[in-house]
């Protein structure tokens, strides 16, 4: 459903992103993480188009809508307002869909989106994503500033679009244990290059991974349900 | 008191094309941080046109619409100038419409030369509480208050006008939608230039227009746009109604060729009132 290959981002001379290949297939959902600066916003900006490519390709066979860092609403307008530009691109004026998967917005469509709180923006901005009908949903930072509650509740509706509506996700998030709770599969990145790959279980197990990333963080023990194997192999 | 009335009235009057005029600075700023200051020779462009064409080639009606059409244009041209090109610093793109604003008035000496134009207006005149007022000046009052409530309508009711408003609302966020940020700054541009075009027509039958006309209408112009700290359209109405009372009763009481003075006069006050509301609103 979207295949990267190859692909280079710079700022000037500065490498983002340097030579990057994977694949996410249709429903499939694909953590990214790493530590700060390791280029997963740009990756992800790259994938929707928002930052050009200096080389590589970028194919998927269907829409792309993200969910940015920090849910960049249109502050002044009201909820419903948010989530009708959400279909700019195919003209999609109907909320009625967005409404039935996230029924808090319906309660809150006719607030102005500024106003209301990080969580409630959050879901605005899964909404206003979710308007464009996309096949890959590209979250930037889906825990960022949100109470663990908050965060549950958005991840359970992430597991209800992929599994109901087949709709692919890739999510950017420094959160690791709740990357590797929602997302099968994950890729991690260090300074533009994905250093690692393979199913979230094993990686969370991987001493190399963790050390190296995450510090002392217990990443298995705080995944629910998963159960990590013995051994562990992790592809690089 | 009649004499008051009168001055009011006119003031109102004039406000309210200095209010259109305005409007157009704050659409384009609000979308493109660009501060358009070719608006007052697109507002004579206006005014010349519809003469020309009232003169025999349009009827009343036709040809001052035909003229604001033009004035569209004439923004868009301006529009492209400035940002057609990505990446263009607003800096950059305000001298570029300082040197269109050149331009446009080299091509109204070249077409209708030096000398003041006045379309024919509504002519008659009413009486409104003893005073005398031309019915052409009642026309701006009512042709401004339905521009400014169809503006309204448009960037609050239309889908293209919400993708206006997201694009000034946050830039980023509105590429991330698929809204051409670009394109809706060109669209911007070509409504400043309908404003500016209708405030032309609409005050050239009172008030002869020549392409001296412009450093006048451009204060006066931004000073309403100042006044709604080049954000909000309803605050550059009134912004622009004080500063046309403000001018007349100055004409009226003091002396007329204090006018842009005190245009300029109560700029400056407002830009030190309101200096910190707009670094707020560029912080916001």
């Amino acid at each position: 459903m979207l295949r990267i290959d190859d692909l280079v981002v710079r700022y000037g001379s500065a490498v983002a992103v340097d030579g990057i290949s994977f694949e996410v297939g249709a429903g499939e959902m694909v953590a990214l993480v790493g530590p700060n600066g390791a280029g997963k916003s740009t990756l992800i900006n790259a994938i929707s188009g928002l930052v050009p490519l200096h080389s590589g390709t970028v194919a998927c066979e269907g829409r792309i809508a993200q969910v940015p860092e920090g849910r960049q609403m249109f502050a002044d307008m009201s909820v419903e307002d948010n989530l009708l530009l959400g279909g700019w691109s195919i003209r999609n004026r109907d909320v009625g869909e967005v409404y039935d998967l996230l029924p808090d917005l319906a309660r809150m469509r006719k607030r102005k989106a500024g106003r209301l709180s990080g969580g409630q923006q959050q879901m605005v901005a899964v909404g206003r994503a979710l308007m464009a009908r996309p096949d890959l949903l590209a979250i930037d930072e889906l825990s960022l500033g949100l109470a663990p509650l908050v965060v549950a509740e958005l991840a359970e509706h992430l597991r209800i679009l992929s599994r109901e509506r087949g709709t692919a996700v890739l999510l950017v998030e420094q959160e690791v244990a709740l990357a590797f709770d929602v997302c099968p599969r994950a890729l991690v990145l260090e300074a533009g290059r994905i250093i690692a790959a393979g199913p979230s279980v094993e990686l969370a197990q991987s001493e190399t991974v963790r050390k190296a990333y995450f510090g002392d963080l217990a990443v298995a023990e705080t995944m629910t349900g998963a159960t990590a194997p013995a051994t562990t192999e992790v592809s690089t | 008191m009649t004499e008051l009335v009168a001055y009011l009235i006119s003031g109102i009057a004039l406000g309210s094309s200095f209010a259109l005029i305005g409007s157009g600075f704050v659409v384009v700023h609000r979308v493109t941080r660009v501060v358009n200051f070719a608006q007052g020779s697109v507002a004579i462009v206006g005014g010349m046109t519809s003469a020309t064409l009232l003169d025999g080639l349009l009827p009343h009606g036709l040809g001052e619409i035909a003229a604001v059409l033009l004035c569209g244009v004439v923004g868009l041209v301006i529009g492209l100038l400035a940002i057609g090109r990505r990446g263009t610093p607003p800096l950059i793109s305000l001298i570029v419409t300082l040197g269109a604003s050149m331009l446009v008035s080299a091509a109204i000496i070249w077409l209708w030369g030096q000398d003041p134009v006045a379309p024919p207006g509504l002519g008659g005149s009413v009486t409104i509480l003893g005073a005398e007022v031309e019915r052409q000046r009642l026309l701006v009052v009512v042709a401004t208050g339905v521009a400014f409530a169809a503006l309204a309508l448009f960037f609050s009711r239309s889908y293209l006008g919400k993708g206006l408003t997201a694009s000034a609302s946050n830039p980023f966020a509105a590429r991330m939608v698929g809204i051409d940020v670009r394109k809706m700054g060109l669209l911007a541009f070509g409504l400043a230039g309908i404003l500016g075009g209708l405030a032309g027509v609409l005050i050239a039958p009172s008030n002869p227009l020549s392409f001296y006309s412009d450093l006048p209408l451009v204060l006066s112009g931004f000073a309403a746009a100042v006044f709604g700290g080049l954000t909000s359209p309803l605050r550059t109405l009134f912004g622009g109604l004080c500063l046309g009372v403000a001018g007349q009763l100055t004409a009226g009481y003091l002396n007329g060729s204090y006018q842009t003075e005190m245009a300029l006069l109560l700029m400056l006050v407002i830009m030190i009132i309101r200096s910190r509301a707009f670094v707020q609103e560029e912080v916001k």
